[in-house]
């Protein structure tokens, strides 16, 4: 259809302000989190309804136009990428909270409703939504939907997936589904989950039914300093090997601390190599008891210093750190690449050495910061966009990081999705076998695939021209060479 | 080991062959739940061969069996190491394995506070109804990479590929435990079990019946205390007794013979009046209810529709043609396409769920 012709047609139930295709208009909607990719759509409509919705899904199927949905577009793999003979379809003005019900713990959400704002208005019944991403001030719902979102309290109260009953999806035929329920599981096969992380290629959620977990009482954290970053990875198997499920449990190399303590000035240990912060929250009993036993475990694991958060503004602080380092990353840095692999915990100072020498091999700078509890890794690559090759240079870094990932047994993704970032990557993860069963899945929901076509899965021929070798987890693909 | 899975995938290449279907058997410890296989000469395909624990590090929180694994095999070992399958599955017999436990997707008592099967799976090999190989998720906690068909091949029955090998997350024992009994109605209990999710307390698993609700304390020795000092209520001296019948329907009131069904409704519906007697678990969202034949099907779905849940008729006298609460008709297409994808033949377990997959 022509672009026109489409614009005429959306207009016909939505107000001229919410279908844009002026280029100015466009601009914004360019990228997302991922700026290193842009492409401007055709077209960018504004639904305020799940009805408006469906209108403009049934007019993008027949006339076989490609559709990108788009949360806040914080999205940090390009999932929310537009297709340049495509609709953006924003969500953003889908965003009242429909309801709260305190008693059976969950909300009932619309997709554009920031991941903060639920928080804020469970609190008043002493609840919240627990995952939390760093991004959760601006990140929406439906986008964590999409990209099964993780935070730093995951570790103890789960992802996305764990936390929410309910959705109602529109497919691209525009037909609305009810998937999961208000109660504790759904007849038939688990559709919530293979919704939850499918990153837009499935359907559109329109609506969300979350669970939302009671406040603890109290929370406290342990700031730990550690003159090895093994002894610091071996801290953390102790704690969890002696029973704990810390409510975060995170970590920061050298340059990392450096750059957030000029940031934002804490007092962490500058000599450290790696620091360790581990949160205990519950009862004030149970914190009590926790954080007794984590101090000791870090004492007999060899750390430098301790510190325990005496009260919540201290707590708030030891955190600040952790939470700032992107902006740290930015500020000691012109640009910065943000990696994602998740990995088994054991081979965490394997891994970590092993981007240590690839950062000297590369000459580019790399800060560790990351979900330690749950081997969930961010390598934050520094580098220039204006020197030129560099950003061809920290790509090449970045895939190399994401290839020791899977060899060490882990995933190219944790919790920011494959989008486009990390499609080729996907052939190394995948043999042609499993490939074609996420196709088989995508085809079940959208046929014609045109919901975010190009994102998450590559097609068997990209796979075969990008000539990846497929690496079973754990199988080294030459394991008679020495590694790292 | 590998000829094992070379056996399996020969049975299914030549079953999809000539489209016989298949009946995927671990132990038969849950043979009774969901519906007959349908169709003439039906092969079974016996798991139990391939068993045993694949990787097992307790610091990682994730152990790799394969399915034919007994249960209580993998439990025990977990147990050896203070740690546990945390949402505690039935068992339903000594034989049943872990596959069966896996496709079934049944949780026990502790599921309202930890999660269910689904929310502990990590990753699974499998063979589709072609016999291929397939490896989904992995052994960490956190992966984003593909559409996640762990989770989707959790409760599918069997219908959508034979579970090779599963990764699970596990949880440490918690250092402590106390069931406290307290006497009150139905009513009251539904609404005192809904506040008390609603704070900060360590209750680990709640049953109602006869006017007693029985909770269970988990934690930290002195949050127990403090909880129970909270709550009030007696003391029950055998509690894992107890909840070991609620875990594995020896308690009193699931008798044999009659029809039990499960309502999964929303925690906070009030008591429903539906003839027979019931037990409540989950805090409400688990509704059990024992009858003779006269409850109507169509009367006790209904009521859990009104509930906002389902309702699954777990076991009955005779074998029954729908176990499973019916699907929307939309949701129902979208099932049919994913069971021609992973098994185009039909061959796997079809109609054990629904007519048709
Ligand atoms: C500074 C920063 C920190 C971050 N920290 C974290 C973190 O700690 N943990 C973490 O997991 N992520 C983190 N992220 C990544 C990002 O915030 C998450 O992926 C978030 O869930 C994206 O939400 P969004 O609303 O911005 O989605 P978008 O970026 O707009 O979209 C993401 C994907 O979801 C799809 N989508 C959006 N809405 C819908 C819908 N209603 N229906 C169907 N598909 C939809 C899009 O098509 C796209 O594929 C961070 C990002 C930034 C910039």
């Amino acid at each position: 259809m022509h672009p026109l012709e489409l614009v005429t047609n959306l207009r016909a139930f939505l107000p001229a302000e919410a279908v844009l295709y002026e280029s100015e208009d466009l601009k914004p909607y360019e990228c997302d989190g991922l700026s290193a990719y842009r492409q401007t759509p055709m077209i960018v409509a504004l639904p305020q309804t799940e009805d408006e919705v469906i209108r403009i899904l049934r007019i993008c199927h027949t006339s076989k136009t490609p559709v990108v949905a788009r949360g806040a577009g914080t999205g940090l793999s390009g999932g929310a990428l537009p297709h340049p003979a495509g609709v953006l379809l924003s969500l953003a003005k889908l965003k009242r909270i429909l309801e709260v019900d305190p008693v059976a713990r969950t909300a009932l959400v619309q997709p554009g409703v920031r991941n903060l704002a639920i928080s804020e208005a469970a609190a008043p019944y002493g609840l919240y939504y627990a995952p939390d991403p760093s991004s959760q001030i601006a990140c929406s719902i439906g986008g964590n939907v999409a990209e099964n979102s993780g935070g730093v309290h995951c570790l103890k109260y789960g992802l996305t997936v764990h936390n929410i009953l309910k959705l109602r999806v529109v497919t691209m035929a525009g037909e609305s589904l009810e998937i999961g329920s208000a109660s504790l599981d759904a007849p038939g096969y688990d559709l919530l989950a293979l919704m939850t992380g499918s990153e837009g290629m499935l359907g559109i959620v329109t609506e969300i039914i979350v669970k939302l977990t009671p406040s603890p009482e109290k929370a406290q954290v342990v700031m730990a300093a550690f003159d090895d970053i093994r002894k610091a990875g071996n801290a953390v198997a102790n704690v969890i090997g002696a029973g704990i499920i810390p409510a975060g449990m995170e970590m920061m190399d050298k340059i990392a601390t450096r750059a957030v303590e000029e940031y934002v000035h804490v007092g962490y240990n500058l000599e450290a190599a790696a620091i360790l912060l581990c949160e205990a929250d519950g009862t004030a009993e149970e914190v009590a008891d926790e954080i007794r036993r984590i101090d000791k475990i870090m004492r007999e694991s060899g750390a430098i210093e301790i510190r325990t958060s005496r009260d919540e503004t201290e707590r708030l602080r030891f955190w600040a750190g952790r939470k700032a380092a992107f902006p740290a990353a930015g500020r000691v840095s012109p640009d910065y690449y943000c990696m994602d692999g998740t990995i088994p915990r054991k081979n965490l100072a394997r891994v970590l050495g092993g981007i240590e020498k690839l950062s000297t091999e590369y000459g580019l700078r790399c800060m560790n910061v990351f979900h330690a509890g749950d081997g969930n890794l961010h390598p934050l690559i520094l580098y220039d966009a204006n020197l030129p090759g560099e950003l061809e240079k920290t790509e090449e870094f970045g895939v190399k990081i994401l290839e020791m990932c899977i060899e060490a047994g882990g995933t190219i993704t944790g919790e920011h999705g494959v989008g486009i970032e990390k499609i080729n990557q996907m052939c190394s993860q995948f043999s042609s076998g499993e490939l074609k069963i996420f196709h088989a899945v995508k085809a079940a929901f959208d046929p014609e695939g045109l919901l975010n076509p190009g994102k998450a899965v590559p097609t068997l021929r990209r796979c075969a021209e990008h000539g990846a070798m497929h690496v079973h987890s754990g199988e080294e693909k030459f394991p008679e060479l020495p590694r790292f | 080991m590998q000829n094992i899975i070379d056996q399996f995938a020969n049975i299914i290449r030549a079953a999809a062959g000539c489209k016989a279907p298949l009946r995927i058997c671990g132990g038969g410890s849950k043979e009774f739940y969901g519906n007959r296989i349908v169709g003439q000469n039906i092969d079974m395909l016996d798991i139990t061969t391939y068993s045993g624990i694949v990787d097992y590090e307790p610091t990682e929180l994730v152990v790799t069996a394969r399915t034919g694994t007994r249960l209580a095999d993998l439990e025990a070992e977990l147990y050896k190491h203070r740690q546990m399958l945390a949402f505690e599955p039935p068992h339903f017999g000594s034989a049943a394995t872990l596959g069966g436990c896996v496709a079934t997707g049944l949780s026990g008592p502790r599921r309202a506070s930890v999660g269910a099967v689904r929310d502990f799976v990590l990753g699974v090999r499998m063979l589709d109804g072609r016999g291929d190989d397939l490896r989904f998720g992995g052994q960490v906690m956190k992966n984003v990479a593909g559409y996640d068909i762990s989770r989707l091949m959790t409760g599918s029955m069997g219908t959508l590929g034979l579970l090779l090998e599963v990764s699970l997350k596990v949880l440490p024992l918690p250092p402590m435990e106390m069931t406290l009994s307290l006497q009150m109605k139905e009513a009251e209990a539904i609404e005192k079990m809904n506040l008390w999710a609603g704070k900060p307390l360590p209750i680990s698993a709640t049953c109602f019946c006869n006017d007693a609700l029985t909770l269970r304390l988990s934690g930290a020795e002195a949050a127990v205390r403090a909880a129970h000092a909270k709550l009030g209520g007696e003391e029950v001296a055998e509690g894992a007794a107890f909840w070991q019948s609620v875990r594995e329907q020896t308690h009193i009131f699931f008798q044999p013979g009659k029809s039990l069904w499960r309502l999964s409704i929303k925690s906070t519906a009030p008591p429903l009046s539906l003839l027979g007697q019931q037990l409540i678990e989950w805090g409400g969202a688990l509704r059990w209810l024992i009858s003779d034949a006269e409850v109507g099907t169509e009367t006790v779905r209904v009521a859990a529709k009104t509930a906002s849940g389902h309702a699954t008729l777990f076991r009955s006298g005779e074998s029954s043609a729908a176990a499973f609460h019916p699907l929307a008709p939309e949701m129902m297409n979208i099932h049919r396409c994913l069971k021609e994808k992973f098994d185009p033949m039909g061959i796997l377990n079809p109609g054990r769920m629904y007519p048709g997959l």
